[in-house]
C-alpha cells in the first residue's frame, strides 16, 4: 500500500546510469587478493572519498593507471587495507559507465569491509550479472552475445535464490517472517485507520503503535548484531567434527591442519581438557569446538563419545559429521545424525574411508539426512580433501564460491536489507513523535517492508488488505 | 426486424453510473452516440447505499470532475448530507462523501442525458453483440432490433446472468424487479471470454414512520458543505441528519439461529462476496466476540419514507430479517419496505481487457464497471469515462489515453484491473495507491484537468481559470520564499518564535503555522482564494514527504516508459520460466513497469525482457 504499497512496484535493478554497484568480483576463498569492483555515476566520487594516496599528490587521478594506497574506514579513520585502485572513466570502461576497481591484498576480511564502505557510501550491491549486463545495454558487448548475457542472469538468479535459501534456513529466517508478520500488522492498524474512518475499529491512538515498535527494533537490532559477516570473521565459526569413535575424526582434523597450513592458535582462557584452536579453510577462519574430545577418543567409552558430540553440537554453527564409510550405519550413527539436524546448523556430512569396501547404504543416508551434501573422502590418504574445503567455503559463503561475479554476495545483501529496515523504522518512530497524520507512518512503514521483502519477499497490497479484513469487522 | 437507420460512432449498453459517463463522453466528445438501458426509469439508479463518495471514492469523483465527467456535478445538485471524512488526518487522506437523494439523483442525471446534444437514449434489452472480422459492430435487442457503430461499451453492471437471492428463494434479476439479462450472458463466453461470478448485497429498507429514531444518535453533516465539483460554487438544498445505533446480542442469536436459511451459509451462493462489505450474517460468525455492530440509517431522499439500514446488508429470508431488526433499540416496531437480498451476477475477469479497457479477444469493444469486476458508483463512473475517452481516440486514431498510477487513482484502478484481475468485487482504497500524497482530492484539477481540457471535456474559459490558479500558486510560493521576516520584527504572534531571520515560506513549513498565522506580518500579501492558499501551505508542509514520493517515481519512471511491442512472442524469450512467459502471454503487458507488477514476475524476468529487447531492437 501506499503499499504496495506497500503494493510495492518493484525496482529492477541496473537501469543504466541511475544507481552505482558494486561487488567482489573474484573467487572468494582462492587466494590473498581479491577485487572490489564499482560502476555508475558515483564510482569515482566513493573511491575518492574512501581511497587515500600512498604518495601525497594534488594533482587528480589520471584515468585508467594503477594507483597505490589506502582505503580508511571514513568514521574511525582506521586501515582497512592496503591497496591498489585503477580508476576509469566512462565510456571507455567496461560497461561504458565511470569504473573503479580496488584490488585488496588483505584476505577475504578487508575486500568485504572494502564493499561494505561502498555501500555505505551509497552503491547498491550488483546483482548477479549485472555488470555484463550493464556491458551489454550500453552497447558494449556485442550482439552475439546477448544469448550469453540472458544466460548469465537466468543462471545466477538460480544460484543466488538457492544461496538465499541457504542462508535462511531454520530459525533466521522464521524470525525475519515474524517481524515482517509484525509489521504487517501494524502497517494495516494503520491503514484501517486511514482508509475505514467510519468504521468502530477501536482502534487506539497511533502512540500505541510507537509502544509496539520497540521491541520490534530491539529485535531488528539483534538480528543485525548477529548477522553482520563482521563477527563471523572475527570471532571464526563455531565448528564440530562429530561421529562415533573410530570413524576418523582425528585423523581428519590433522589432514585438515596439515592440508590447509592452517595457523593453529591455541585460544587460551580455555579449560584444559576443551581447548579450542582455529584453522583457516579458504579464507574462513574456523574455530574447532572440544578437539579433546576427537583427540582422545580412544580413551573414552563410547557413551561418553556420543554426549561429547551432543555437547559439541549445542554450541556449533557448522557441523562436519563424519560416518564411517566400510561399516553399515550403527545405532550411535543414528543418534549423532538426530543429534546434529536440529536448529539452524550448516551440517556438512562426511563419509570417511571411501578406500575401504563400502558398507553405508546411500538410500538410508538420504532418508535421515535428505537435504545435505555428502563428501566421500579417504582422511588417512588424503583424498577427497579438496572438495571438503570447497563445500565448507560454500556452505559459509552461502553461494558457490567459484563463481566469481556477485559471489558471496547475499550475505552481505540481507545485512544491507536489515539496515534499510532499521532505518526505515527509525524514520517511522521519527514520524510518530512528530505527531503527523497515518499516511505518512505508513509511508516508512511500507519502506520497512520493502527493505526486509528483499530477503522474504514483496508484501503486496493484497496481503494488507487481507490482514485489515481478517483483523477489523469492516462494512458499513 | 428494425433496423435503425441511424449509424452510431458508440454504442453505449447499459445506463448506470458507467454507462451515463461514458455515453456523455462519447457525445461531448462529438461523437454520435446510442445510450441503451432495460428501463428508462432506472437511468443512474443508485441500487443499493445512497451514497456517493468516501475514501478513495471521493478521490475517484474529484477526478471524474476534473475530466468533465458528470458524476460530481450530479451528486452536487442532489445531495443532502455532505461530509468530508478524515479530517484530522494529512491532506491526501482526506476525501468527501455525500448523501443523495435517490430519486433526485437519478432523475437530474436523467435530465442531462436527456439534454444531451449528439445522444440518444433509449429502452431496449441487449441480447446479442453484432460481430464482424472480430470488430464489435453493433448490438441486436429483445425487440427485433439492430443498432450499428463503429465501437460497443459494454456497461452490464449485476445484470449478466443476475440471480437474486432471498432465503433460501432465488429468481433471475439484474437488480430487484428488474429483467436480468441472460442471452448476452450466453453469448459472450462463445466469443471467446472467460467468466467468473462474484455476489454483493444490500439491506433492507425501513419505513420511517415506524422507527423510534430518538433512540438513535443523530449525525449531522457539514453546516456548509464542500461540493465534489470543481464547477459547484455552493450546495443549495436542504440538508437532512442520519442516525446511528447498534445491534446487540440478542440480534445476534436470532442470526446465528437462522443460518441455515441463509443461501451463503448453505453454500447456494457460489460467487464471491466483498470482504469490506460483508452481511450481517458474516459479521455475526466471523466475528462472533464482537457484541454490537453499527447501523446507520440513512434517509434515501428527501420526499422518502424509505429508510437505508446501512451495517446490516443481509440475505436471509424477510421473516428472520424482520425479526432480528425488532431486537434493536427503536427498531421495535420497524416495517420493512424493501427486503434486502443478495445477487450473483457474471463478470468478465479484466485481465482479458488492455490498460484502454478494450477487449482483448475483439476490437472496438470496451467494458466498463460492474461488468469488470469492480464494485462502487464511483468505481464503475470512472471506468465509464476512461472506455469512452479510449475509444473515441481509437476511432480518430489518436494516442490511447492511459494515466498512470502516479497520476490518478482512475490510473491505480485500471493498472490494477487489467494487471492483475480481482478475485472479490474491486472496490477502490486510498492504500492501494503507492503514490497516496500525490494523488490527492484536492489537486485532482491541477492534476488532471490539462488532460480534460485537451480531449474536448472542459470547456476553454474553466481551463484558462485553472491555469490562472496555477500560475498564482507559483507565484505566491516564490514571493514566500523571497519575503524574509526578521526575529525583531514587532507584529510577530506570540504563537511564533524565531531566533534567526527567515523566510514566510520557512514559516509555514512549521507544522502549526498557518497561512491565516502571518496575516499581519504580510504586509503584501496579495488576498488569493481559499484553493489556492490551500494548494501554497500543503505544497510548503509537506514538501519533504512529496519530493520523497517523486524521488521513488523518478526511479521506476525508465521502466514505466518503456514500452513493450504488442506482438511479442513470449514463447520464444529464452531465460524465461514457463510460468512467465505464459503470464506475460496473457497479459501483454504495455510497459516494462506494467510487465514487473504482474503477480510472479521476479526483477531477474523484467532483466531478460530488457536484454532480450535491446537484442532484438539492435538486430532491425
Amino acid at each position: 500500500m501506499a503499499l504496495n504499497s506497500i503494493q510495492q512496484a518493484q525496482v529492477v535493478p541496473g537501469s543504466p546510469t541511475q544507481d552505482t554497484i558494486a561487488a567482489i568480483s573474484t573467487p572468494l576463498g582462492a587466494g590473498a587478493i581479491g577485487i572490489v569492483r564499482l560502476s555508475g555515476p558515483q564510482a569515482l566520487p566513493i573511491c575518492q572519498y574512501l581511497f587515500v594516496p600512498a604518495k601525497n599528490n594534488d594533482e587528480p587521478p589520471a584515468s585508467h593507471t594503477l594507483r597505490h594506497g589506502y582505503i580508511i574506514d571514513p568514521q574511525s579513520k582506521a586501515r582497512v587495507d592496503e591497496v591498489l585502485i585503477t580508476q576509469m572513466r566512462a565510456p571507455h570502461t567496461f560497461t561504458k559507465e565511470d569504473m573503479a576497481e580496488i584490488n585488496c591484498h588483505g584476505g577475504i576480511i578487508p575486500l568485504k569491509e572494502t564493499l561494505a564502505l561502498c555501500l555505505a557510501q551509497g552503491a547498491r550491491l550488483a546483482e548477479p550479472g549485472e555488470f555484463t549486463k550493464r556491458a551489454y545495454l550500453n552497447g558494449r558487448i556485442d550482439l552475439v552475445q546477448a544469448e550469453a548475457v540472458i544466460d548469465i542472469i537466468s543462471a545466477k538468479t538460480q544460484a543466488a535464490l538457492q544461496a538465499a535459501v541457504n542462508q535462511l534456513e531454520g530459525g533466521l529466517s522464521e524470525k525475519i517472517k515474524t517481524l515482517k508478520q509484525q509489521l504487517l500488522d501494524i502497517l494495516a492498524l494503520v491503514e484501517a485507520d486511514i482508509d475505514f474512518p467510519e468504521e468502530d475499529l477501536e482502534i487506539d491512538s497511533l502512540k500505541q503503535i510507537a509502544t509496539a515498535l520497540i521491541p520490534l527494533n530491539q529485535e531488528l537490532d539483534h538480528l543485525i548484531a548477529t548477522f553482520s559477516e563482521g563477527r563471523m570473521f572475527r570471532e571464526g565459526v563455531a565448528t564440530a567434527i562429530v561421529g562415533r569413535p573410530n570413524v576418523g575424526k582425528s585423523t581428519l582434523l590433522n589432514q585438515l591442519l596439515q592440508q590447509e597450513r592452517a595457523i593453529v592458535t591455541p585460544i587460551p582462557g580455555t579449560t584444559r581438557d576443551t581447548i579450542e584452536e582455529s584453522i583457516n579453510i579458504g579464507g574462513f577462519p574456523l574455530r574447532l569446538i572440544d578437539t579433546a574430545g576427537i583427540t582422545h577418543t580412544q580413551d573414552v567409552v563410547e557413551k561418553h563419545g556420543i554426549k561429547r558430540s551432543r555437547q559439541a553440537l549445542k554450541q556449533a554453527e557448522l557441523v562436519l559429521l563424519v560416518l564411517d564409510g566400510s561399516q553399515p550405519l550403527t545405532d550411535d550413527d543414528r543418534k549423532i545424525i538426530q543429534a546434529a539436524t536440529g536448529d539452524n546448523k550448516k551440517i556438512i556430512l562426511i563419509i570417511n574411508k571411501m578406500d575401504l569396501k563400502q558398507g553405508v547404504d546411500p538410500a538410508q543416508l538420504q532418508s535421515l539426512l535428505p537435504t545435505d551434501e555428502v563428501i566421500y573422502l579417504s582422511a588417512k590418504q588424503g583424498q577427497g580433501l579438496d572438495k571438503l574445503t570447497k563445500a565448507i567455503v560454500k556452505r559459509l559463503s552461502g553461494s558457490d564460491a567459484s563463481d566469481s561475479e556477485g559471489a558471496i554476495i547475499t550475505n552481505a545483501r540481507h545485512h544491507q536489507a536489515l539496515i534499510k529496515t532499521q532505518r526505515a523504522l527509525k524514520q517511522v518512530m521519527a514520524t510518530l513523535e512528530q505527531g503527523l497524520s497515518p499516511e505518512f507512518v505508513a509511508l516508512d512503514l511500507n519502506e520497512a517492508l520493502n527493505a526486509l521483502g528483499e530477503i522474504v519477499g514483496q508484501t503486496t497490497c493484497a496481503d494488507v488488505l487481507e490482514r485489515i479484513f481478517s483483523q477489523f469487522c469492516i462494512g458499513k | 426486424m428494425y433496423i435503425c437507420d441511424r449509424e452510431y460512432d458508440i454504442i453505449v449498453v447499459g445506463a448506470g453510473h458507467a454507462g451515463c459517463e461514458a455515453a456523455l463522453a462519447c457525445a461531448r466528445m462529438g461523437c454520435a452516440t446510442l445510450l441503451l438501458t432495460i428501463n428508462l426509469d432506472s437511468v443512474a439508479l443508485m441500487p443499493c447505499n445512497p451514497a456517493i463518495g468516501g475514501l478513495g471514492k471521493g478521490h475517484l469523483v474529484r477526478e471524474i470532475d476534473a475530466l468533465g465527467g458528470e458524476m460530481g456535478k450530479n451528486i452536487d445538485k442532489t445531495g443532502i448530507q455532505f461530509r468530508m471524512l478524515n479530517t484530522r488526518k494529512g491532506p491526501a487522506v482526506q476525501a468527501l462523501r455525500a448523501q443523495a437523494d435517490k430519486q433526485q439523483y437519478r432523475l437530474s442525471m436523467k435530465a442531462v442525458l436527456e439534454s444531451q446534444e449528439g445522444l440518444d437514449l433509449k429502452q431496449e434489452l441487449v441480447e446479442e453483440l453484432l460481430i464482424e472480422k472480430g470488430k464489435a459492430v453493433g448490438v441486436a435487442t429483445q425487440n427485433r432490433a439492430k443498432y450499428r457503430a463503429k465501437a460497443v461499451i459494454l456497461c452490464t453492471g449485476t445484470f449478466l446472468n443476475g440471480l437474486i437471492h432471498i432465503g433460501l428463494t432465488s429468481y433471475p434479476a439484474g437488480r430487484a424487479g428488474e429483467f436480468s439479462s441472460v442471452r448476452l450472458a450466453q453469448q459472450l463466453p462463445d466469443l471467446g471470454f472467460l467468466t467468473g461470478r462474484l455476489k454483493t448485497g444490500t439491506p433492507p429498507r425501513l419505513d420511517a414512520k415506524s422507527i423510534d429514531l430518538s433512540s438513535f444518535s443523530a449525525q449531522s453533516g457539514e453546516d456548509i458543505p464542500t461540493p465534489f465539483s470543481f464547477t459547484t460554487e455552493k450546495i443549495k438544498q436542504p440538508q437532512i441528519n442520519c442516525y446511528l445505533g447498534y445491534t446487540n446480542p440478542k440480534t445476534h442469536q436470532i442470526i446465528r439461529d437462522n443460518l441455515d436459511k441463509s443461501p451463503m451459509y448453505c453454500g447456494l451462493i457460489k460467487g464471491i462476496g466483498p470482504r469490506y462489505c460483508p452481511s450481517i450474517e458474516d459479521k455475526v460468525v466471523r466475528f462472533a466476540g464482537k457484541e454490537r455492530h453499527q447501523i446507520f440509517l440513512e434517509p434515501e431522499g428527501l420526499n422518502s419514507q424509505e429508510i437505508y439500514a446501512n451495517g446490516v446488508s443481509t440475505s436471509l429470508p424477510l421473516e428472520v430479517q424482520v425479526s432480528f431488526l425488532r431486537t434493536i433499540e427503536g427498531l421495535e416496531q420497524v416495517q420493512v419496505m424493501r427486503p434486502g437480498y443478495a445477487i450473483e451476477y457474471d463478470f468478465i475477469p479484466p485481465t482479458q481487457l488492455k490498460p484502454t479497457l478494450e477487449t482483448k479477444p475483439l476490437k472496438n469493444l470496451y467494458h466498463a464497471g460492474q461488468i469488470n469486476g469492480t464494485s462502487g458508483y464511483e468505481e464503475a463512473a470512472a471506468q465509464g469515462l476512461w472506455a469512452a475517452i479510449n475509444a473515441v481516440c481509437k476511432l480518430r486514431k489518436r494516442t490511447a489515453f492511459i494515466l498512470k498510477r502516479s497520476e490518478a487513482y482512475m490510473g491505480v484502478m485500471i493498472d490494477d484491473l487489467v494487471t492483475k484481475g480481482t478475485l472479490e468485487p474491486y472496490r477502490m482504497f486510498t492504500s492501494r495507491a503507492e503514490y497516496r500524497l500525490l494523488l490527492r482530492q484536492d489537486n485532482a484539477d491541477l492534476r488532471l484537468m490539462g488532460y480534460g481540457y485537451r480531449l474536448g471535456l472542459i470547456p476553454a474559459p474553466q481551463y484558462q481559470q485553472l491555469q490562472q490558479k496555477r500560475k498564482s500558486i507559483k507565484g505566491e510560493l516564490l514571493r514566500l520564499k523571497k519575503s524574509m521576516v526578521s526575529p525583531h520584527e514587532k507584529e510577530l504572534p506570540a504563537e511564533i518564535v524565531i531566533k534567526a531571520s527567515c523566510s514566510l515560506a520557512q514559516l509555514l513549513k512549521r507544522p502549526h503555522v498557518n497561512y491565516a498565522h502571518l496575516e499581519a506580518l504580510d504586509k503584501k500579501s496579495p488576498g488569493l482564494s481559499a484553493d489556492v492558499i490551500e494548494q501554497v501551505e500543503l505544497e510548503l508542509k509537506y514538501e519533504g514527504y512529496i519530493a520523497r514520493q517523486l524521488a521513488q517515481l523518478e526511479k521506476l519512471k525508465q521502466l514505466e516508459d518503456y514500452t513493450l511491442p504488442a506482438k511479442l512472442d513470449y514463447q520464444r524469450i529464452p531465460g524465461l520460466s514457463t510460468e512467465v512467459r505464459q503470464v506475460f502471454g496473457r497479459i501483454k503487458p504495455v510497459s516494462l513497469g506494467q510487465a514487473s507488477r504482474i503477480p510472479g514476475v521476479t526483477p531477474a524476468a523484467i532483466s531478460i525482457l530488457m536484454v532480450y529487447l535491446k537484442r532484438k531492437r539492435s538486430s532491425q
